[in-house]
C-alpha cells in the first residue's frame, strides 16, 4: 500500500476511535454503581441502579413528554414545508424569489443558535405587543421555532435527492395531460417518499436535540428535555444522565442500522429488477 | 405552493432579524419588555429615537472586544483542526472499497444522531482531575498528579473538534469520492511521486469541498454556547456566551441584539460563500 493509503487509514481508525470513546465511556458507566462517575466500583457493579433513578425522576420524564410532543409537530410541520421548499428549489427554474428562498433555506443551518434564538424571542415578543398573539411562550412557540430552523434541512435533503433524478417521468406525465398538482402527487412525491422520511427524522432528531433556541422562546414554566440535562450537568457529572445517554444512543443506534439494511435491500431488489427487465427485453 | 415555505422563512427568519436590528438602536428600561420604542408619536407624526448607546458601550467595554477577538480565534483554530484530522479521515472513505464505504460514512454520522449535549457533557467525565484520561496518565506512570484539562483552551477545542467534525469529513468526502483516478495514474506515469501527485492533483480539486467544510464549521462555532459553558475557560467566554449573559441575566435586551448584529456583521460574508459553494455544488452533474 502506498504511504498515503497507510496515513489516511491510520487517521481513519484513530478519528473515528476519538468519535467514539467519549460515548462508550458513557454508556460503561451508566452502569458504575458508584455516585463518583469516574471510579468504577467493582464490587456492585454493573447494576441499573441510576436507570431506575432516572425513570422514578418525574421532571425528566416530564421533559421528555414535552420534547416528544414538540418534536413530533415540528418534525411534520418541517416535513411539508421543506418538500415544498426543496421541490421548488430543484424543479420550477428560476422563479420570483427564488434566491431569496435560497438564503433563507441556507442560513437557519449554520446560524449560532444564540442568535436564532435571540431574534425568535424578540419576535414572539413583538407579535405579542401588536396582535396580542402568542400570549404565553410554551410548547407552542418552541414548535414554532424549530419549524424554522428543522425545514432548512428537510428542503436541503428534498433538494439534493431531486438533483439525483432526471425529470423525464416528470414531463411525460405532464405531456399526458396532468395538471402540476397531480404530477407533483403522483410521480414527484412517490420518487421522493424515502427523502421525506429522512427529512422528518432529521427535523425530529434536531427538535428533539435541541437546547439553545428552546431555552430562549420556552418562557418559564415549560422545559423540554435538554433544558433539563443542561442544569444537571452544569452542576456537574451525574450518572442518571449517563443512564438517560445510554437510552438515547441505543434507540439511534438500533434504528439507524435498520434503515441502513433497509435501504440496502432496497436497493440490492432494485438492481435484481432492473437485470430482470433488462433480461426480458432481449 | 412556493408562497408558503417562503412565507413562513419570512416570518420567522426574516423580520425576527430587522427587529433584532431595531431593540439594538434603541435604549433598555426597566420595564416589560426591557427597551423603549424606537418611535414616539408627536402631533400624531412619528419621531425616531434612535440610540447608539449599546454600540457604543460595547466598543467602550474592552471585555467585549477581547471576548469578539477570542471568539473568531477560537473558530479559526478549531475550522484548521478539523481540517487537519477530517482531511485524511474523508480521503480514506473515499479510498474504501464499495461496501465499506456506506459502512464506514454511516459511523461518519451516527454521532451526528445521538444528542449533541450528551457528548459534550461526555468529555466532562474524561477530562475531569479524577476522569478517565487523568487516571490512565497517572496508573501509566506519565504523570505524578492529575494535570487540568477541564475549563482550559484545549477541553474547548476538544469539544468543538470532537463535536463538529462531522461537518468536515461531509462535504470533504462528497468532493474527494468523484474525483476520477485516472488522473492520479496519468500523474504517476508522467513521473510524479505520490505526495506530489497530491499537492499537485488531488488538493486543488478538493477546494471547494473544503471551502464547504470549513465554512460549516467555523460560521456556527464562532457563536457556540454550549461547548464553552461546559468546557470552557471560565476567565474568557466567548461571545455567544457574552450574548446569553447579557439578555438572561442582565436584562440587556438592546445590548444583547447589538452584540447579535456584531456576530451577523462578522457572519455575512462566510454565510454568501457557503452559499456559492454550495450551489456549485448541487449545480455541478454527479
Amino acid at each position: 500500500m502506498s504511504k498515503t493509503g497507510i496515513f489516511s487509514r491510520t487517521a481513519l481508525v484513530l478519528g473515528l476511535v476519538f468519535l467514539y470513546v467519549p460515548i462508550l465511556s458513557l454508556i460503561v458507566y451508566s452502569f458504575n454503581n458508584s455516585r463518583l462517575v469516574t471510579v468504577w466500583d467493582a464490587a456492585h457493579s454493573p447494576t441499573l441502579k441510576w436507570y431506575g433513578v432516572l425513570l422514578s425522576d418525574g421532571q425528566v420524564l416530564d421533559a421528555a413528554w414535552l420534547s416528544l410532543r414538540v418534536a413530533i409537530c415540528a418534525a411534520t410541520a418541517s416535513a411539508v414545508l421543506g418538500t415544498l421548499a426543496g421541490t421548488a428549489l430543484a424543479r420550477f427554474g428560476a422563479f420570483r424569489g427564488r434566491s431569496l428562498l435560497v438564503g433563507m433555506t441556507t442560513a437557519p443551518i449554520v446560524m449560532p443558535e444564540v442568535i436564532s434564538g435571540l431574534s425568535l424571542l424578540l419576535l414572539f415578543v413583538s407579535l405579542d405587543q401588536l396582535i396580542g398573539w402568542p400570549r404565553n411562550m410554551g410548547a407552542l412557540t418552541i414548535t414554532l421555532a424549530h419549524v424554522s430552523f428543522c425545514m432548512a434541512y428537510v428542503t436541503v435533503v428534498i433538494q439534493s435527492r431531486l438533483a439525483g433524478f432526471d425529470e423525464s417521468l416528470e414531463e411525460a406525465a405532464q405531456d399526458l395531460g396532468a395538471r402540476p398538482a397531480k404530477v407533483f402527487l403522483r410521480i414527484t412525491l412517490p420518487l421522493i417518499l424515502p427523502a421525506v422520511l429522512a427529512g422528518w427524522l432529521l427535523a425530529f432528531t434536531l427538535s428533539w436535540d435541541d437546547l439553545v433556541i428552546s431555552q430562549f422562546v420556552a418562557g418559564p414554566g415549560s422545559s423540554t428535555l435538554p433544558m433539563v440535562i443542561f442544569s444537571k450537568v452544569r452542576l456537574g457529572v451525574s450518572p442518571d444522565v449517563n443512564a438517560l445517554a445510554t437510552l438515547m444512543v441505543s434507540v439511534v443506534a438500533s434504528g439507524v442500522v435498520i434503515a441502513t439494511l433497509w435501504m440496502r435491500h432496497r436497493q440490492r431488489r432494485r438492481e435484481r429488477d432492473m437485470q430482470l427487465a433488462a433480461a426480458a427485453n432481449l | 405552493m412556493v408562497g408558503v415555505p417562503v412565507l413562513w422563512l419570512a416570518v420567522f427568519f426574516l423580520i425576527p432579524f430587522l427587529i433584532v436590528l431595531k431593540i439594538s438602536f434603541s435604549e433598555a428600561r426597566l420595564a416589560i419588555p426591557p427597551y423603549a420604542p424606537l418611535f414616539t408619536w408627536l402631533h400624531g407624526l412619528p419621531v425616531p429615537r434612535i440610540h447608539l448607546s449599546s454600540y457604543s458601550y460595547l466598543f467602550t467595554h474592552p471585555l467585549y472586544l477581547r471576548s469578539y477577538l477570542y471568539s473568531i480565534m477560537v473558530a479559526a483554530v478549531s475550522t484548521l483542526f478539523c481540517l487537519l484530522i477530517g482531511y485524511p479521515m474523508a480521503y480514506a472513505i473515499a479510498r474504501a472499497g464499495e461496501a465499506w464505504r456506506t459502512f464506514l460514512l454511516m459511523l461518519i454520522v451516527l454521532p451526528f444522531w445521538t444528542s449533541f449535549l450528551l457528548r459534550v457533557y461526555a468529555w466532562i467525565g474524561l477530562l475531569q482531575n479524577d476522569g478517565l484520561i487523568n487516571n490512565v496518565l497517572v496508573s501509566l506512570g506519565l504523570i505524578r498528579h492529575p494535570i487540568t484539562l477541564l475549563q482550559t483552551d484545549f477541553s474547548l477545542y476538544i469539544g468543538i473538534v470532537y463535536s463538529y467534525l462531522p461537518y468536515m469529513i461531509l462535504p470533504l468526502y462528497a468532493n474527494l469520492e468523484k474525483h476520477d483516478p485516472a488522473l492520479l495514474e496519468a500523474a504517476a506515469d508522467l513521473g510524479a511521486r505520490p505526495l506530489m501527485a497530491f499537492l499537485r492533483v488531488t488538493l486543488p480539486q478538493s477546494l471547494p469541498g473544503i471551502a464547504a467544510g470549513s465554512l460549516l464549521v467555523f460560521i456556527p462555532t464562532v457563536g457556540e454556547y454550549v461547548i464553552p459553558t461546559l468546557l470552557g475557560r471560565t476567565d474568557q467566554i466567548m461571545i455567544g456566551r457574552m450574548l446569553s449573559d447579557e439578555f438572561f441575566d442582565n436584562r440587556d435586551w438592546p445590548v444583547a441584539s447589538a452584540v447579535a448584529i456584531l456576530i451577523l456583521l462578522l457572519l455575512v460574508v462566510p454565510i454568501v460563500l457557503l452559499q456559492r459553494v454550495e450551489r456549485k455544488q448541487l449545480e455541478t452533474p454527479e
